[in-house]
């Protein structure tokens, strides 16, 4: 009984750092990305420049730190739970992204969008709350 | 014309990655032993499987295809149109792994592509 309980708070401990760490990456990318020049140009003598660039950016790296850090998170909890968990309940993560998007980007969330959002983690959840398993073993 | 096909990378490789990567950890066993050195040992461990470095290195891909896609749209418009790749295993599982899936993750995998159909024209 312990065990389970002990089991339930690890996997919600797992599930909040990838909710926070993966949509914090992916805004932190986009800051960084936007400030790159001529990343939107797509020109092959600018890749050089480009990459020198993506380097040299902080929020590049501070993006990677926090997807890394949702990765160790993910491998983490993969490793006792199953993937039908937690796809389903990294759902939210959707819903946070266009948050922090809106917060520290000042990024537009018309209500269209807004609605997809909650479409989508309503989707999501729905894929995961399916039997893991739907093909007989020979 | 360039977003579509950023998107087409990011969705199909990003599965796939993840996907491998699932299956490696099961094979590398759970992690019972939270201190850093343990850690370290369980991802070193976890790089011995092949799979794992299939899904790293399929994952690295979506990431650049992530990157350059961020420089050219909002992030509240890239993250979520990326849940196609819902679609994308369950397709992927019917067609290559020929696994039944079950009418309840058609559902959800619909619910999806309407959501991400909804994002897709917020940005007209």
């Amino acid at each position: 009984m312990r065990e389970s309980k002990s089991v339930h708070l690890k996997t919600y401990f797992m599930l909040a750092l990838m909710i926070v760490f993966a949509p914090l990456g992916n805004v932190l990318l986009g800051k960084g990305m936007k400030g790159v020049s001529g990343a939107a140009s797509w020109q092959p003598g600018a890749l050089l420049g480009v990459a020198r660039q993506v380097i040299g950016s902080p929020f590049i790296w501070l993006g990677v730190a926090s997807l890394l850090t949702f990765f160790v998170a993910y491998m983490v909890v993969l490793s006792w739970a199953d993937y039908s968990y937690v796809q389903p309940a990294s759902s939210f993560s959707y819903a946070v992204v266009a948050l922090l998007g809106y917060l520290l980007l000042g990024e537009a969330v018309p209500p269209l969008r807004a609605a997809g959002i909650a479409i989508i983690c309503l989707g999501v959840f729905v894929v995961g709350r399916t039997p893991p398993r739907t093909t007989e073993h020979v | 014309m360039r977003e579509a096909f950023l998107l087409f990378i990011i969705v199909v490789a990003g599965t796939g990655g993840e996907l491998c990567v699932s299956r490696a950890m099961k094979t590398a066993g759970e992690v019972t032993d939270f201190r850093p050195a343990s850690l370290v040992r369980f991802v070193l461990r976890a790089l011995r499987v092949g799979w794992m470095w299939a899904g790293v290195g399929m994952m690295a891909m979506a990431f650049f295809s992530l990157l350059g896609m961020l420089a050219l749209e909002a992030v509240s418009f890239v993250v979520p149109v990326t849940a196609l790749s819902y679609a994308a295993g369950a397709l992927g599982a019917k067609v290559f792994l020929r696994e039944r899936v079950s009418p309840q993750r058609w559902a959800g995998v619909f619910i999806v592509c309407v959501g991400v159909t909804l994002v897709l024209l917020s940005k007209r």
